[in-house]
């Protein structure tokens, strides 16, 4: 059996979890104190994920760059790839919030929105 | 001279909670002042997610939830001035303002709420010793540096403090290609949430070394190395323990500080443990109807709690625009007892409270299985047991109106005790 | 800049030395060119110093040093008013704790007597308290001279060389003099940036004095740097201290003194410790720490919760003693102004007279240039003015509403003047040191990305290209997310 300590990074508060990993069989997870932790813990050992926040460049817009975010995580071994593609993306305001700025990013489903509006 | 009933200085979260809730409760001539571009204050260069859990349920980057407030003092009409910095405000609530666009202002207020923020501690400040090179950065400026102006402040980077602005930073700059080579902490913890230690510096394979610091800068021109050495108990260098790092730019985030320079020459009393204004339960300073509320009363690690204060700020502020707010002779005051570094509000006018009183109070160390205990001159109100706490996490209690009623109290401590076996 | 074009004088150096020079040599028609390695004038020791007018009585009797500080100190009124440099005259205090401190107060004393140092006087403990509040309750009796004075150092080179330039003066800027070749009627300075000649030349080189004198075969003296650090206090502190408050030197030192700054910060230091490179301006711990033990004979209630800043800057020592001024005696032409360390701010404008005598003996006689115009056009500085003035000051120009360094109030109006004056900014460093944003309590935490915006859009630069003081001190390396 493996065991398995983490921190939770769904919400702020962190919780310690503790998980054990029979060579067969359901996964016994502790420390969490509400559902998100199970759902982190069975993501993270087996396959990460993590929300990306960063900046796009923009043009016709009162600033240079625009703040933007994933809508939703994506595979941290993506996480390079991923701001690679950013980087090469110029964003043209005006721009209202949650605005696509890319659409399912390395076909992984996941959307980059525009965290705020610019114009 | 212009009049407001309302005038807030400052547009950042603090600003905009206070002055939307005025309005809510009728308030109708309120001016914010802002200095920067646009509204949003320090927010709008959070450009990470962790934000509004407890007031929306969701999890907001920084500007997301800027823009909440931003759109609801819009639609509610409330006037708002930006690249205006006010100059001076008295204790007769007439400001002195200044901006390209408006000019020289003169502006009189029936109250005024103060919502300035804070600054970053500085390299000078700690006195770390070495040449004074280019490419020493408060963690705030270099955030701003990239995600608003989108410049890179160097390639190889050494950051001391591992409060939440160093660990964001630490991500941030090696999303944007720089090489951070360690998180250097004095304590020996992190001051900073675990969820960022594990997302901006395990991740990224980024070292943090606790009970460590800074002990000197070295570079011609600019910043060429740094010396890192552990520190003792006391917080002391250990000889012999010295690293040196080759790098090029140095991020410090090494503390907080109210910005309360205008409060001070208003002469507004101030708590010397928190370095902002003593207020009571209706966020008010010393100064009679100047209310004070967010990080210029007490700086806070979650922007939900600056909402909830500045909102109480705002909704106060307005009682005591409509003359709703009492005075009492024998304010009650509240105690930082054993473990507690500071409580704000530091006083208690029990007439004023709606339904509850809500204390926010750090610790001055971490606990682990203790109780926090609540007392007044009448005995024990409440005790809790708490299973972890830090200095970096501010603490949070309600009491309930009802418990404090009475003319009897004088005071309400507040202390950690270890748990009864 | 044309290399063979002969110049009347070459001024190696432009910190308060060589730009009080310059600008004093600027009344006559001469053909002027100031050279210095740095990125900006007053970058050295001038603008890391004590920023003390001393009243005179200090230096040894009979020495250059007291010769020039005694005839320097009461030019301050005049110079700083005609160029509009901060100047008070806030007086001293020699602070004693026992007998052996009253005898030698009481030879300085009799030493200023002598040297007819105006406005002195002994005072008991009673008095000094008067005077100073906050100071240790074990000071017994004190040295008190009411003509020495602050001054904002920098400051004032800066407004010198402006006001040099606009009467004529040429100024070059990181040009680093490598080698000087004496001709039979001129030098020939070759530096990094191409050669230049002269008939005379005035090394004002503060710790490379020696060097550059050792190029005409001139060793009649060395230059051994001497380092002082410094902690610089919050305004906040400025009124807790007075006067300039020096200690009784002993057998164990000078000690070290505490003193409000001209814009109304305090300043503890300086320690002395001989360093061996020349450009060694770091601090140390140790030292700090040591100054601060020092400092707290003189009071208690030095607020060191408030330090904003700590500096250190080098002392141009000679091994003589004393300051080197005058005709070298091998080379005929080349007027040292060597070993210019403390009195030197003080004896400045006195020096700067008297190389102009040398000047009239070498070259038989100087014309005076009818043109020449002393004052400098003022400053405006917004944050002492009162309401209606700053009132005024925005309705006229915008600009001044528009306020950049939050700390210090400095307007962008006051920052863009400073670009474009002469000898204008060009660094963040150089807008720090003629209108203060960055010397306040967040030191640029606020007001550096907006300053260095302003630089770019005045000089017409990218970000990237704005230093801070020179370009190697780069501030930001690159623009992000470079398209390809």
């Amino acid at each position: 059996m493996r065991q398995e300590s983490l921190i939770c990074i769904s919400c702020p508060v962190g919780c310690y979890l503790n998980v054990e990993i029979p060579e067969e069989g359901e996964w016994k997870i502790t420390g969490n104190k509400c559902k998100r932790g199970i759902t982190y813990a069975k993501a993270e050992l087996t396959n990460p994920e993590r929300i990306i926040t960063t900046t796009v460049k923009i043009k016709n817009a009162h600033l240079k760059r625009l703040p933007v975010r994933s809508n939703t995580t994506i595979p941290k071994e993506l996480m390079f790839l991923a701001m690679a593609i950013i980087n090469k993306t110029v964003a043209k305001g005006p721009i209202k919030m949650g605005d696509v700025i890319v659409e399912n990013i390395l076909g992984t489903g996941a959307d980059i929105i525009a965290s705020r509006s610019m114009d | 001279m212009e009049s407001y009933e309302l005038v807030v200085i400052g547009g950042g979260p603090a600003g905009l909670a206070a002055a939307i809730e005025a309005k809510d409760n009728g308030v109708d001539s309120i001016l914010v002042l802002e200095r920067d571009q646009e509204l949003g204050g320090i927010l709008q260069q959070c450009i990470h997610n962790g934000f509004g859990l407890h007031v929306f349920k969701e999890e907001l980057t920084g500007p997301e939830y800027a823009e909440r407030f931003i759109n609801q003092l819009n639609d509610y009409g409330i006037d708002y001035w930006l690249n205006t910095m006010v100059v001076d405000f008295n204790a007769e609530h007439v400001l002195h303002c200044v901006s390209k666009e408006y000019g020289f202002k003169t502006i009189e207020a029936k109250a005024i709420v103060l919502a300035m923020g804070c600054r970053e501690r500085t390299r000078g400040a700690i006195n770390i010793p070495g040449t004074r090179p280019s490419g020493v950065f408060n963690a705030g400026t270099a955030q701003r540096y990239l995600n608003i102006e989108g410049y890179l402040v160097g390639k190889k980077v050494v950051i001391l403090g591992s409060g939440d602005i160093g660990l964001i930073m630490a991500r941030r700059m090696t999303l944007e290609g720089a090489k951070v080579l360690a998180v250097v902490e004095l304590m020996p913890f992190s001051g900073g949430l675990n969820r960022n230690i594990v997302q901006c510096l395990n991740d990224y394979d980024i070292p943090l070394y606790l009970s460590h610091t800074l002990t000197e800068i070295r570079g011609k021109e600019r910043v060429e190395q740094v010396v890192v050495s552990k520190v003792d108990d006391n917080r002391q260098p250990i000889a012999g323990t010295e690293i040196v790092y080759n790098c090029d730019t140095v991020l410090l985030s090494v503390g907080l500080i109210p910005e309360n320079e205008l409060s001070e020459e208003a002469g507004v009393t101030m708590d010397p443990r928190t370095s902002g204004p003593i207020v009571n339960e209706a966020m008010e300073t010393s100064i009679e109807g100047v209310f004070a509320c967010g990080n210029v009363v007490h700086v806070h690690d979650l922007v939900d709690f600056v909402t909830e204060e500045s909102r109480r700020a705002g909704r106060f502020a307005a009682k005591y625009i409509q003359k709703q707010l009492v005075d009492q002779e024998n304010m009650v005051k509240t105690v930082a007892g054993e473990g507690i570094a500071y409580i704000v509000p530091q006083n208690v006018r029990i007439r004023n409270l709606d339904k509850q009183l809500e204390l926010f109070m750090r610790v001055k160390q971490v606990y682990s299985q203790v109780e926090m205990v609540i007392k007044t001159n009448r005995g024990i109100l409440k005790t809790m047991k708490k299973r972890h706490m830090a200095p970096g996490e501010m603490e949070h209690i309600v009491l309930a109106k009802e418990e404090l009623e009475g003319n009897d109290i004088q005071e309400i401590l507040v202390e950690i005790q270890e748990v009864q076996a | 800049m044309e290399t063979k074009k002969m110049n009347d004088v070459i001024v190696i150096g432009a910190g308060i030395a060589g730009t009080f020079v310059a600008r004093e040599l600027a009344r006559y028609e001469l053909d002027i060119l100031v050279i210095d390695q740095e990125s900006d004038v007053a970058n050295a020791t001038t603008m890391a110093n004590s920023a003390i007018v001393h009243a005179g009585y200090d230096a040894k009797p009979g020495s250059q040093k007291s010769f020039f500080n005694i005839k320097g100190n009461p030019m301050f009124d005049q110079v700083c008013e005609e160029l509009d440099v901060p100047f008070k005259r806030i007086g001293s205090l020699v602070i004693g704790f026992d007998e052996e401190d009253r005898k030698t107060i009481d030879k300085m004393y009799k030493a200023g007597l002598k040297n007819h140092i105006p406005e002195m006087s002994i005072i008991e403990a009673n008095h000094i308290k008067e005077l100073e509040p906050n100071i240790s309750d074990k000071v017994r009796v004190a040295l008190f001279a009411k003509t020495a004075g602050i001054v904002s150092p920098f400051e004032l080179a800066i407004a010198l060389a402006e006001n040099g330039i606009e009467n004529g003066v040429k100024y070059q800027l990181e040009t680093k003099v490598i080698g000087i070749e004496k001709q039979d009627s001129y030098y020939d300075v070759h530096t990094n940036r191409g050669d230049y000649q002269a008939r005379n030349i005035i090394n004002c080189a503060g710790v490379f004095a020696d060097q550059i004198s050792q190029m005409v075969g001139d060793t009649s003296y060395s230059i051994h740097p001497r380092k002082g650090e410094y902690y610089l206090l919050d305004k906040k502190a400025g009124k807790l201290f007075n006067h300039v408050i020096f200690q009784t030197p002993t057998d164990h030192g000078k000690g070290v003194l505490i003193t409000p700054t001209v814009h109304g910060n305090v300043l503890v230091g300086p320690d002395s410790n001989f360093v061996g490179e020349k450009d060694d301006v770091s601090t140390e711990a140790m030292s700090l720490q040591e100054i601060r033990n020092v400092a707290s004979r003189s009071s208690d209630k030095i607020p060191f919760n408030q330090v904003i800043r700590t500096f250190a800057g080098l002392r141009a020592s000679s091994d003589i003693g004393d300051f080197v001024i005058g005709e070298s005696k091998v080379a005929k032409g080349f007027i040292n102004v060597g070993g210019f360390e403390s009195p030197g701010l003080s004896a400045a404008p006195a020096v700067a007279k008297y190389v102009v005598e040398i000047m009239e003996g070498i070259s038989g006689g100087l014309k005076e240039k009818v043109t020449f115009n002393p004052r400098r056009r003022p400053m405006v500085r917004f944050a002492e003015l009162n309401l209606e003035e700053k009132q005024k000051c925005v309705e006229d120009d915008p600009n001044y509403g528009n306020i950049i360094c939050r700390c210090e109030q400095v307007t962008e109006a006051e920052i863009i003047d400073c670009i474009h004056r002469n000898m204008g900014a060009t660094t963040v460093k150089g807008v720090k040191k003629r209108t203060r944003p960055g010397m306040g309590r967040c030191q640029g935490g606020f007001c550096e990305p907006k300053v260095v915006e302003i630089l770019a859009r005045e000089l017409n630069r990218p970000i990237e290209d704005v230093s801070y003081n020179g370009s190697k001190a780069y501030i930001v390396t690159e623009e992000t997310k470079k398209q390809i």
